[in-house]
């Protein structure tokens, strides 16, 4: 590992004016575009897969690959920018949405190159309004100066460019839900297989990318795909965003290179929980991921170390939980968020997700039995794998992984409600 | 998503033998004959035609409407991809998506008005009954609670009266002002219960809302992103 890792996504973010076309070009800004355009696709398409740069949305998969997996020939492509970050506890892409819009429009640009697209989209949550405004600024200044549009700097490439604001569901972040809310339906996710690979917007070949992830193109085009990859750790390459919250006296986004301790990002850089708390448990990818404990606190944090532990790495949102929090406060919250998201088309996650809730009520008003925490972990496990999209198992893993490590905390505080409540 | 019609109810009825028993629980709202679906026993209109495609003959549309619909629905390959900003576009006009409103944009898309409102109720920031002029939407998720957010929805909703929408939202995507709000789509933070009063004030006065707050003006949290912006720029930390 380098001694000093490099800032890649962060370099200058504060910059006054950044957001700007003037001084975004001043900073070097669309020439890895320049670049990328005077290479052939499969160039660059191979720069991306060499760069191993894994998907910054939350499930990880390699972007080389999935631009891979497009069909050839002469059908329509299209390239769709995920910008609907609604995972709890994640605020990284807002910070670059807002303040380096440039970043993002050039990523795309070159990534729509790489996999032959001519039309794009950037859906972004109907939350929010500065970031949407910083873009489509941004957009218009960038057609005006050619890097979207027609024939884009003489090269043979064409690409329009539209942005989309969804108003307020969590599932729209989900890829085929977004589809469908894009396409002007309601946002429900569809079955899968086809992957939007194959069949995504409008029925046409589509690549979906994070935000994060686009950022990311030109940096590599810039750097090269086999030096991007020296950053980092084996299969987790590269700097990451990761937005810090909950109990922590710096909560905030932070750059770093992957396969840092975790203790490093939670301690060093957010400045750990206030004093004299410690750390019960953390969701180390946003509130989908399972919860680990101060014991797994010097784990690397990178895919697969996570993975190996148990849990995710997700969308990069460490959310901090210290022990002056019941286990108990804080299931019910995720609990009821998914319940609340739910879009109700599959039964498992609508049943699922609203039994839950009540049975974890029942805890709070003194009705439940131990026996409640069988049935509740059950349930968890009933949910996992058995709906279209994974927003029920999304509450699956972290309630289940609660019950699992927290049972005792749980036991007394069932027995605790239920003496208070006046015995059986 | 949303519940249906949760218009105010004939004869509200809390079960006797029930939930409402336990103490800290909060009793399940009943309808009539004791069925928590409000308006269960009113029978549909058999006779009643659905509303079909608006004729355009029919429907006055704002100019400004119908112009922000049709430039929106140049920008999709396929028109009906615009109803997310068509509806919004209304919204905007008419303050919520009033059946007027869907009938509009329901003329101007060629759709029927039922299409639009099974879209519209899917969404938090559509709104199919009247709602005030100003909207906050306190984020209540896990990061935000964790740091107080719902004493400060509580005081929100006590002290707003008519003039604010005051809704508890999911997570609005801005842990590190947590607990925070969005005030007509500006992000504030840190809030506490204690400057509840200045910010409806403000809202009220139609200044500016707790200046100093605004996530805009906020920097980035990573010390060398911070450096190498170059430090002592201003803005709040």
């Amino acid at each position: 590992m380098a001694a000093a890792p490099p800032l890649l996504l962060f370099d200058g973010i504060d910059l006054p004016g950044l957001r700007t076309l003037e001084v975004y070009r001043e900073r070097g800004g669309y020439e890895s575009l320049r670049k990328a355009l005077s290479q052939e696709p499969q160039e660059v398409l191979a720069s991306l897969e060499a760069s191993g740069l894994r998907g910054r949305g939350g499930a990880g998969f390699a972007m080389g690959k999935k631009i891979s997996f497009l069909p050839k020939g002469a059908i329509e492509r299209y390239l769709v920018c995920n910008a609907d970050e609604s995972e709890p506890g994640t605020f990284k892409d807002r910070e670059l949405l807002e303040k380096n819009p440039h970043m993002l429009i050039e990523g795309i640009v070159i990534a729509s190159y790489a996999a032959g697209a001519s039309r794009s989209f950037i859906y972004i949550r109907g939350e929010y309004v500065e970031p949407a405004r910083a873009l489509e600024q941004a957009i218009a200044e960038a057609r005006e100066a050619g890097y979207i549009g027609e024939r884009i700097l003489g090269s043979g490439h064409s690409l329009s460019l539209v942005l989309h604001r969804g108003a307020g569901a969590y599932i729209c972040g989900e890829e085929t839900a977004l589809l469908d809310s894009l396409e002007g339906k309601r946002g429900n996710p569809r079955l899968k297989p086809p992957f939007p690979a194959n069949q995504g917007l409008y029925q046409g070949p589509t690549l979906i990318n994070n935000v994060e992830t686009l950022a990311t193109v030109p940096t590599i085009v810039r750097l090269g795909g086999e030096r991007y990859a020296e950053i980092g750790v084996q299969n987790s390459t590269g700097t990451k965003l990761v937005s810090v919250s909950g109990h922590v006296q710096r909560p905030g986004n932070y750059e770093i290179e992957l396969g840092i301790p975790s203790r490093e990002l939670i301690y060093d850089l957010a400045g750990g929980p206030p004093e004299g708390r410690v750390v019960k448990c953390w969701f180390p990818g946003g509130s989908s991921a399972p919860v680990l404990t101060g014991d797994d606190l010097d784990l690397p944090y990178d895919f697969d170390s996570m993975a190996r532990a148990g849990s995710m790495l997700g969308s990069g949102a460490v959310i901090v939980v210290d022990d002056s929090t019941p286990i108990l406060d804080v299931a019910l919250k995720v609990a009821k968020f998914y319940r609340h998201e739910s879009c109700g088309k599959c039964t498992p996650c609508r049943e699922g997700t609203n039994w839950t809730v009540k049975m974890l009520e029942r805890i709070e008003t003194g009705e439940a039995t131990p026996m409640d925490l069988e049935i509740m972990a059950s349930v968890q496990e009933h949910i996992i794998g058995n709906c279209l999209c994974v927003l029920g198992d999304a509450m699956a893993m972290p309630i289940g992984s609660m019950i699992a490590k927290f049972r005792d905390e749980f036991e007394a505080h069932i027995e605790r409600a239920r003496e208070a409540r006046g015995g059986v | 998503m949303s519940a249906r019609e949760e218009g105010a109810p004939t004869s509200q009825i809390v079960s006797p033998g029930g939930a409402s028993r336990v103490p800290g629980r909060t009793p399940v709202r009943r309808f009539e004959h004791g069925s928590r679906v409000p308006g269960w026993d009113r029978a549909a209109d058999l006779e009643k035609d659905p509303a079909l495609i608006p004729d355009p003959d029919e429907v006055e549309v704002p100019a400004s409407l119908r112009e922000e619909i049709e430039a929106r629905m140049r920008d999709y390959p396929d028109p009906h991809s615009a109803v997310l900003p068509a509806l919004r576009a209304a919204q905007e006009l008419h303050g919520w998506c009033s059946p007027e409103a869907l009938r509009q944009v329901a003329c101007v898309m060629r759709v029927t008005p039922a299409y639009l409102e099974s879209v519209a109720s899917f969404y938090d920031m559509l709104e199919l009954h009247p709602v005030p002029a100003h909207s906050v939407y306190v984020c209540t998720n896990i990061s935000c609670s964790l740091r107080g957010a719902d004493e400060l929805y509580s005081a929100l909703s006590e002290q707003a009266g008519e003039l604010v929408n005051v809704r508890a939202f999911e997570c609005l995507g801005a842990c590190d002002i947590a607990p925070m709000a969005s005030v007509d789509g500006a992000y504030i933070g840190p809030l506490s219960p204690e400057d509840v009063p200045a910010l409806l004030e403000d809202l009220r006065a139609g200044r500016e809302v707790l200046a100093d707050r605004h996530l805009s003006r906020r920097r980035v949290a990573d010390p060398r992103g911070r450096e190498s912006s170059g430090e002592d720029r201003g803005g709040a930390d």
